[in-house]
């Protein structure tokens, strides 16, 4: 039995075309993928993102179990709604999960989990938790549901349906969010490199809010858009792009360990001796023969790599890529990639590809 | 679902019509072309190849998987549609517009061996 979100109903109604997504029904287009993408570029789109989950900490050392339980350290966070990507690491330095962080108070942060990891982040939290011998409140909000409206006139067009959340909005900074009562969060955040906000709220309004974005001409998007906009952006997905074997700095994501100050976070110990071993670039399909995917071997200099993510770029209309290559593999470089019974030249490049509308390659 | 009556059907997609020469026009069906979602790939086959019925021959990828095509029938493939792969996204607007190979058949008669579409219509409801 797949899980719904509060928005299920109202996707069915739209036509979408509905796919089992980590145990979710979830839509995946409306009809055109790519129309979907390029509204996102190039105007307004909407995500039902309501299977992430949220999970609020609260209490008394809420900062500092965090400084404990993620790779990426929240003492860095001093103002209100302030957020931060980071990975939370099991003892090997895998990554258990990558999550966005919002602190509020000291005695209150806010983490989004990915939806397929979910439960398994609640259980790690809580054995982090009696590890540390913090007694801080881990409370999943299952009450809670979430759209993405991102694009360059997301913002305005959601001020248009919700006028009043605007004073509070206006003057949000980028991984930064506000929060209105105890159930609603605007945060200007997102997973497609554009403009825009995440916006949290009572699942029972879920219905509402959606129709009243759309009717101001944002277009409802499925989550096909969801990862081209995403691999464009250059930005990884759990589960592919790195998981509970793999560590954040053979995934691209060295910047968002901080290992400055010396706080002993879990998994440090294990990702130090570990060191580096993989490169984590993007690659741009040069010759036509097919579209880059998940999976594919790449021939390098250096030796093998592989593929984590790949698809059809909407908006350079070339095939894209992040691989894990080997270690001193440099942007510039080129590699071949066997797709079938070919063997397809690539160029190594330093993700994103797009960032706000431009290419970047 | 657009199942043309006059067309001939296979189980992996492909719909077949029999041309004045004897030459046998391959496509994916409409109900294909929506399942793949938008494509943005062809690779049509070369002409002078001879394959097997049911034999790989050339590939559909959309944004977000790849498909073989295969031979309905068993012969000589005589012509490739080269233009649709500047052109990929034709396949979505008009998918029985689209033909991607021509094959001359070892046996003219198989064609009949295939779906009619009556046959095809309950395939694509599975």
């Amino acid at each position: 039995m797949l899980k719904t979100t509060p928005l299920n109903a109202l996707h069915r109604e739209a036509g979408a075309r509905m796919v089992d997504f980590g145990g979710w029904d979830m839509p995946v287009h409306y009809g055109s993928q790519l129309e979907e993408h390029h509204a996102v570029r190039r105007d307004a789109g909407i995500f039902d993102v309501s299977h992430m989950r949220v999970v609020d900490l609260e209490g008394p050392g809420a900062r500092e179990f965090l400084r404990f339980a993620l790779a990426n350290d929240v003492a860095r966070l001093a103002v209100p709604g302030k957020a931060l990507y980071s990975c939370m690491l099991n003892d090997e330095g895998g990554v258990v999960d990558d999550l966005i962080a919002y602190f509020f108070r000291d005695d209150f942060f806010r983490l989004v989990v990915n939806a397929g990891t979910a439960e398994g982040d609640i259980q790690w939290l809580h054995s982090l938790n009696a590890l540390a011998g913090h007694k801080v409140a881990i409370k999943p909000r299952e009450d809670l549901a979430m759209v993405a409206v991102q694009g360059p006139n997301a913002r305005e067009k959601f001020w248009r349906a919700f006028d009043e959340t605007k004073p509070a909005t206006e003057a949000l900074v980028a991984f930064q969010g506000a929060r209105m009562g105890d159930d609603i969060m605007v945060a200007r955040t997102g997973y497609t490199g554009e403009d825009g906000f995440e916006v949290v709220f009572p699942a029972a309004e879920a219905e509402t809010i959606w129709k009243r974005v759309v009717a101001q001409g944002v277009r409802p998007c499925g989550l096909g858009a969801r990862d081209t906009l995403r691999l464009e952006a250059g930005m990884n997905l759990y589960g592919q792009d790195m998981d509970a074997a793999i560590s954040p700095l053979d995934a691209g994501l060295a910047w968002t360990v901080d290992l400055k100050a010396p706080r002993p976070f879990f998994g440090r110990k294990a990702l130090e001796a570990r060191g580096k071993k993989r490169e984590f670039l993007g690659l741009v399909l040069g010759d036509k023969g097919g579209v880059l995917r998940a999976h594919q071997k790449v021939a390098a200099e250096g030796g093998e790599g592989e593929v984590t993510s790949g698809t059809f770029s909407p908006t350079l209309n070339v095939s894209i890529a992040l691989a894990r290559l080997p270690l001193g593999t440099a942007p510039g470089a080129t590699v071949r990639v066997a797709i079938r019974d070919k063997e397809l030249a690539a160029r190594v490049v330093k993700p994103p590809f797009v960032r706000n509308g431009k290419a970047l390659i | 679902m657009n199942i043309p009556k006059e067309l001939k059907y296979t189980q992996s997609h492909e719909w077949a019509r029999s041309e004045a020469d004897g030459t046998v026009s391959v496509g994916i069906t409409d109900h294909a072309q929506e399942q793949l979602g938008d494509i943005v790939f062809v690779e049509a086959p070369k002409a002078g190849r001879k394959v097997a019925v049911g034999e790989a021959v050339g590939v559909v990828e959309s944004v977000k998987a790849a498909s073989d095509i295969y031979a309905p029938v068993a012969g000589e493939i005589v012509a490739g549609n080269d233009a649709l792969a500047d052109a990929p996204e034709k396949v979505n607007a008009d998918a029985y517009g689209c033909w991607m190979f021509r094959i001359k058949p070892d046996n003219p008669a198989d064609l009949a061996k295939l779906l009619d579409a009556a046959a095809y219509e309950k395939v694509a409801s599975e």
